[in-house]
């Protein structure tokens, strides 16, 4: 690890004066267990490294005044986890948090932390960029080893997967996020916050080098059913191979309204419109999930090694809405 | 990484004081032994917060309800503090990523990675290290359990396994066989002692304190 000098301010403003106009300038460190790895790894050397895990306007949970939620962005997974309030009404969210196996990650991660967390492409994490490029300019994804890459919307250049648990859940939810900067606070679709980079010293999410995420706002989830499904290779600590996360709502047994959001299988949580195309107005059956599923990895494009992750996601699709149902 | 093993860059280690001996440290006010040059703190920017390092910088720490200073570059982990400079070696490095838990220890009362955590960031937390957890190591009802039921073999995982017991039964005094497993999961055994390591817990879990 490179040597950097470390700040810790007590308010947003002192944090946000802290921070710089790029990324190699300064860093926000939260729970740091993607930083530190990063940082560990000569992957991203910042010299200056600006805690926030102190500053009150990232903390707390509370429903807020139209009977939505919001979370702070300091939240750690845990917290998220035991809310039960936050269970009752987004399980999909709480599925996502349980998913992160670890105690020890989930009593350090932070939610902010886990939508801004670079993504765990080895290429990536070994040097090679955001886009994985080799001598040639090419990326060395398609002929190496990608059997965790993506299946869609790598546009056959960004063939990382987001790494985000809670991303796609909060994109079937329809959240928005909170970013401030020293001009003020904008909100972002969560939808929005992922992107996939043209070039490799762009960020995979809508954050600039001087800017905070501060706080995660849902809708209301009244009326509304949701989960979260996620397939795992083993069951202890681990990534998820794909996940998958829906949120219907039902009108006389059938489907009224669906957002649908897989995850691990693109460079961003992967809405698929397709799928909820398919499963409105339509009663959720085996029959119907098979053709939601089947609608969202129409589009798959795999590569050598990964065209088994096309079934999981079909699978834990289907899963998931199933478990919508209840 | 910063470890003084890895690039001799520990503090004392310029000073001529041998890495171990290097920050004798005794309870709250305790001396800081050896002569270590401090940068200075670079200059605050407009309205931020003022950045402390890159140099050493003097730290406190709560370990096991004692205050511990040390002198340490902000890129030292809590792992490479704890056991270098305040010489409580019992949380291990081995995979210093934050995968395999060997360096788990309790932060303000929950089981965290010390491997992935700066240390000049742990000050006003209260960390209690598997050596502070097992004061007691006769009528400790964990350690006992764990002895009886073989949940070791070459024993470097032990200490933070211990720790992560102790965090999940604090948490959960009465867990199921899949609550521990889930609580164990943060910690990796070479020697493949996981069956051993579940009765341990459990059993701790059913004769009471542990």
């Amino acid at each position: 690890m490179q040597a950097f000098t470390y700040a810790n301010p007590k308010t947003l403003k002192e944090a946000l004066a802290s921070l710089a106009g790029s990324w190699d300038e300064a860093a926000v460190l939260a729970g740091g267990t993607d930083l530190l790895s990063l940082m560990k790894q000569d992957v991203y050397a910042p010299k200056k490294v600006v805690n926030i895990k102190g500053l009150k306007e990232l903390k707390g949970m509370e429903r807020t005044g139209d009977g939505g939620f919001r979370i702070g962005a300091a939240v750690t997974i845990d917290e998220l986890m035991k809310n039960r309030l936050l269970g009752e009404e987004f399980p999909a969210l709480r599925a996502a948090a349980q998913g992160i196996t670890s105690p020890q990650m989930r009593n350090m991660g932070t939610v902010g932390g886990d939508l801004c967390q670079r993504p765990r492409c080895w290429y990536y994490r070994n040097g090679f960029g955001l886009l994985a490029t080799g001598t040639d300019g090419k990326s060395l994804v398609p002929s190496g080893e990608n059997e965790f890459h993506a299946i869609l919307g790598h546009g056959n250049k960004a063939f990382f997967v987001s790494a985000s648990s809670f991303g796609p859940a909060l994109v079937a939810y329809g959240a928005k996020l909170k970013i401030a900067s020293a001009s003020g606070v904008r909100e972002v679709n969560a939808e929005d916050f992922f992107r996939v980079p043209a070039s490799a010293t762009e960020r995979e999410v809508d954050l600039k080098p001087n800017e905070i995420l501060t706080e995660i706002v849902l809708p209301v989830s009244r009326g509304s059913q949701s989960a979260t499904y996620e397939v795992r290779q083993k069951e202890a600590f681990d990534w998820p191979l794909v996940t998958a996360s829906v949120m219907v709502k039902l009108s006389g047994g059938n489907v009224s309204e669906a957002r649908i959001a897989l995850g691990h299988v693109a460079p961003t949580p992967w809405r698929s419109k397709e799928a909820e195309q398919a499963i409105t107005g339509k009663a959720i059956t085996e029959a119907s999930v098979e053709s939601a599923a089947t609608a969202a990895v129409a589009a798959a494009s795999p590569l050598s090694q990964n065209a088994y992750k096309v079934q999981l996601a079909k699978v834990a699709l289907k899963r998931a809405l199933l478990a919508a149902k209840g | 990484m910063s470890s003084p093993k890895e690039t001799g860059k520990h503090p004392g280690a310029e000073a001529g004081v041998s890495r171990r001996g290097f920050l004798e440290v005794t309870g709250v006010g305790g001396a800081v032994v050896g002569t270590v040059v401090l940068d200075q703190p670079a200059q605050a920017q407009g309205a931020g917060a003022r950045a402390l390092g890159p140099g050493a910088v003097p730290i406190t720490l709560n370990v096991n309800g004692k205050a511990l200073k040390a002198t340490v570059e902000p890129r030292m982990t809590l792992l490479d503090t704890l056991r270098g400079p305040l010489d409580h070696t019992g949380a291990k490095r081995v995979c210093d990523r934050g995968t395999c838990g060997a360096c788990t220890v309790m932060m303000d009362g929950k089981s965290v990675y010390a491997c992935t955590i700066l240390a000049i960031d742990a000050q006003g937390t209260k960390i209690e290290t598997v050596e502070g957890l097992t004061a007691d190591l006769k009528n400790d009802v964990l350690i006992n359990a764990f002895v009886e039921h073989d949940a070791e073999q070459c024993g470097y995982c032990t200490p933070g396994f211990m720790v992560a017991a102790k965090a999940l039964l604090k948490e959960n005094p009465r867990p199921t066989f899949a609550e521990v497993e889930a609580g164990l999961s943060g910690n990796l055994c070479r020697c493949g002692t996981y069956v051993g390591l579940r009765k341990a817990v459990l059993e701790a879990a059913q004769k009471g304190r542990a």
